[in-house]
């Protein structure tokens, strides 16, 4: 029994790197001092609450305290029909709406094993790829916040406007779409989408390199950021890390390519992986990187949709839906590339009544936060928060 | 990698399972039950409960295994067994690219699972929330506190018979 | 107060009663506090950006209760955030106001029925001045519902309480319906 305790623990430990940045005094005699950190701060993106025992400047354990957002999702879930769940999976990760529909619809889809048009596939993969530009414009932009620059975050929400802009003259709302159903999606997109979209992306793109300029080539970002939250890749995995966040650390693995589910494989595009050259890999810089450049092949993939989404007249995008969603009796996970990471759902069906038996939400940032502990393991206080931003959090996903 | 799971038909999932399973059979015998091959998430159970952290560190270290990424943990009540129970769903990330569910149960009132914390870090929080909504003891954990729900909450929300609160600390509660 | 526009030229003498130039003072510099629960957080950060800039009304987001004098509640209050709500409350300067926005905070929203964890309603803890319904509002609305919280300021006057600024404003206030009707009447006619 003693080795199996021990081997357990075999699974390695971050250490954190760039340990020189911190002078630790070790004969002068020090106080731990607890510091709280939230729920209300503004650097927390949302009600998060961190406690953090400091010695002096330096963080010796940051442990965070959740669940000031639960919102009693699965509940609900069990609650209400399958259609009915859409809207409350809206409101998990609210910046990704579209993404967050998207897995949850890819799940029970697989459970009712159903044929979707070619066409709401493509509108499908439009709509989630502008919204992963918009959730990143967020992230970029509050994490510029967080470190001290103002001007990247009115840039990030200006050019966000746009998106939300198209999303909802596609499906009439700003933020939570309610727009992919069960089979299909709610309307066809509008006359001129096409035209409108491909402006979009022209416009974004020099502006996305102008973000890049003023931010990522920033030498005081880079100085907060560089060598800061160091993980390493093998416990990463450990970690059940997904999304920006694993290939921050080095790994090639994105469910768009390894599930390639919808029409991802039918794509050109490729996995954001940091090179090593400007930032290490494994650090806030590269987790920062990573979400720059998804932007713009999120960019290529809208772009090579719209050229080779069929186009037909009088298309219904909801001729698909069944008209009573009762999925015979079975389990599933199933599970699609948030912004930040793998939307995991694992639906229990009963077969007889319309509502699920179990779903369970897999969150991505809740899996990423949980790294927090060994994230913070020696840093100085000011560099918490880099952390936090770099994790990207939205606390209505941890929550739940 | 790539290649050889995605273009083959849904049913390569299941052949990979069937192949862990078969490893996993002749490793600890009746300890696991019969594969479910079902062709959405093929899973077998652990029969012996007290067995699971062992299974779970094989399965984690095994070199033909190689289960390193747990995607995700979700409790399950059963009510008509009488039962609460888990379920892992586990990946070999970037090994061998396999992936099978595991299911662990345990007695409704008061039973006791292992907890694999410490073999998956995922689960640390993830056992955490399973306690918090079902009541399940995770033996091992370190950590074994409530996640979501305030410390002093009463009762396990998501069990099939949960009986919502009148007032907590003074805020009614029911609409 | 148009005074910019009034094209006053050099040694003038104002006179105003000290309620209005005190009003006039706190209304154009009401400072919330940058806080934000949930959904309707992004849809108040995105008032504060660019495209539809809050400073403007000198509405600028303070990091610390202690220097806010608006408290725009936004996004969904649990029973774990309840007491911390109540709390940053009460570290609020008086005269504080607050701006309950969105269903959740107003009613509880889409978790009203199931919502084991939900408070249903932010008013159940704190006094509530005045509700934006939507699901998240939109950046308009809650401009309106600011523009509101202006009007209350304005009715405030030495010597008369909250409760009766309130009710003057209830009574001056428009039914917007008429308003809608009034509108629809003069496109029909032209």
């Amino acid at each position: 029994m003693q080795e199996l305790e021990k081997a357990e623990y075999s699974s390695v430990r971050v250490t954190p790197k760039g340990e020189d940045r911190v002078i630790i005094e070790k004969d002068l005699s020090s106080e731990e001092m607890i510091l709280n950190m939230g729920p209300q701060h503004p650097s927390t993106h949302g009600v998060l609450r961190l406690e953090c025992k400091t010695d002096g400047e330096v963080v010796i354990e940051a442990e965070p305290y959740l669940g000031y957002l639960h919102r009693c999702f699965e509940k609900h879930a069990e609650m209400v029909d399958y259609p009915g769940v859409v809207p409350f999976v809206d409101r998990m990760d609210y910046l990704a709406s579209m993404n967050n529909d998207f897995a949850f619809c890819i799940a029970v889809e697989k459970l009712l094993d159903i044929e979707i048009p070619r066409r709401v596939e493509f509108i499908r993969v439009i709509v989630s790829e502008l919204n992963r530009i918009a959730s990143h414009l967020v992230a970029i932009g509050t994490y510029a916040i967080d470190l001290g620059a103002f001007t990247p975050f009115l840039f990030c929400f200006r050019d966000r406007e746009h998106i939300l802009n198209l999303l909802e003259w596609t499906s009439g709302a700003r933020m939570l779409y309610n727009y992919i159903l069960i089979g299909g999606v709610a309307y066809d997109l509008p006359q001129g989408f096409k035209k409108r979209t491909l402006e979009f992306v022209k416009y974004f793109r020099p502006k996305a390199l102008e973000l890049q300029k003023l931010l990522t080539e920033n030498e005081i970002f880079v100085k907060r950021t560089k060598g800061i939250g160091m993980m390493p890749a093998e416990v990463a995995i450990n970690y059940g890390w997904s999304g920006p966040m694993l290939r921050g650390s080095g790994v090639d693995w994105d469910l768009r390519k390894e599930d390639a589910y919808s029409i991802y494989p039918e794509l050109d595009f490729k996995v954001c992986v940091p090179d090593g050259k400007s930032s290490d890999i494994g650090d806030s810089l590269s987790r920062h990187l990573v979400r720059a450049m998804e932007m713009e092949q999120s960019l290529d993939i809208v772009e090579q949709c719209l050229e080779m989404m069929p186009e037909e007249e009088g298309f219904d995008p909801k001729a698909a839906i069944p008209k009573r969603i009762r999925p015979k009796a079975g389990e599933v996970y199933g599970r699609a590339e948030n912004p930040r990471g793998e939307l995991g759902f694992y639906i229990q069906s009963d077969g007889k009544s319309t509502k699920p038996l179990r779903c369970k939400a897999r969150s991505s940032c809740f899996v990423n936060l949980s790294a927090m502990k060994e994230l913070s393991l020696g840093q100085l206080i000011p560099d918490l928060v880099a952390i936090i931003g770099s994790i990207d959090i939205v606390l209505g996903e941890v929550d739940r | 990698m790539e290649d050889t799971q995605e273009n083959m038909p849904q049913s390569s999932e299941v052949i990979a399972a069937g192949k862990v399973w078969h490893v996993l059979r002749e490793k600890f015998g009746d300890a696991i039950s019969e594969l479910d091959e079902n062709p959405f998430m093929p899973f077998f159970e652990v029969r012996q409960t007290e067995r699971w952290r062992e299974i779970a560190l094989y399965m984690r270290d095994s070199a033909s295994l190689r289960f390193n990424y747990m995607a995700c943990l979700s409790g399950v009540d059963y009510p008509e067994e009488e039962m609460l129970g888990i379920v892992c769903n586990l990946e070999s990330l970037g090994h061998h690219g396999h992936k099978i569910a595991v299911k662990v149960k345990c007695d409704r009132n008061g039973g006791t699972i292992p907890s694999v914390a410490k073999v998956w870090k995922t689960a640390e929080w993830h056992e955490r929330e399973a306690f918090d909504m079902y009541g399940m003891i995770f033996s091992g954990h370190p950590d074994p506190r409530r996640i979501l729900c305030p410390e002093d909450w009463e009762g396990y929300p998501l069990r099939k018979d949960y009986q919502v609160q009148e007032t907590y600390h003074g805020i009614k509660v029911p609409n | 107060m148009g005074l910019l526009d009034a094209n006053i030229s050099k040694h003038n003498v104002l006179v105003t009663s000290v309620d209005n130039v005190l009003n006039w003072a706190r209304l154009s510099s009401l400072w919330p506090m940058g806080f934000g629960l949930a959904c309707c957080a992004i849809e108040m950060m995105a008032t504060n950006a660019s495209n539809y800039d809050l400073e403007r009304f000198g509405i600028f987001p303070r990091s610390s209760p202690r220097q806010s004098d608006l408290m725009i509640v936004a996004g969904t209050v649990t029973m774990k955030m309840a007491e911390r709500v109540v709390r940053l409350y009460e570290q609020m300067p008086e005269p504080r106001y607050v701006l309950s926005m969105g269903s959740c905070s107003n009613c509880g929203g889409p978790y009203w029925k199931h919502g084991y964890h939900v408070l249903k309603g932010v008013d159940r803890i704190i006094p509530v001045d005045v509700y934006v319904p939507g699901c998240p509002p939109r950046p308009e609305s809650l401009i309106g519902g600011l523009l509101k919280i202006q009007e209350l300021v304005r009715m405030e006057q030495i010597g008369i309480s909250r409760a009766e600024a309130l009710k003057k404003l209830q009574e001056k206030s428009i039914d917007p319906g008429q308003l809608i009707q009034d509108a629809r009447q003069g496109v029909e006619a032209s």
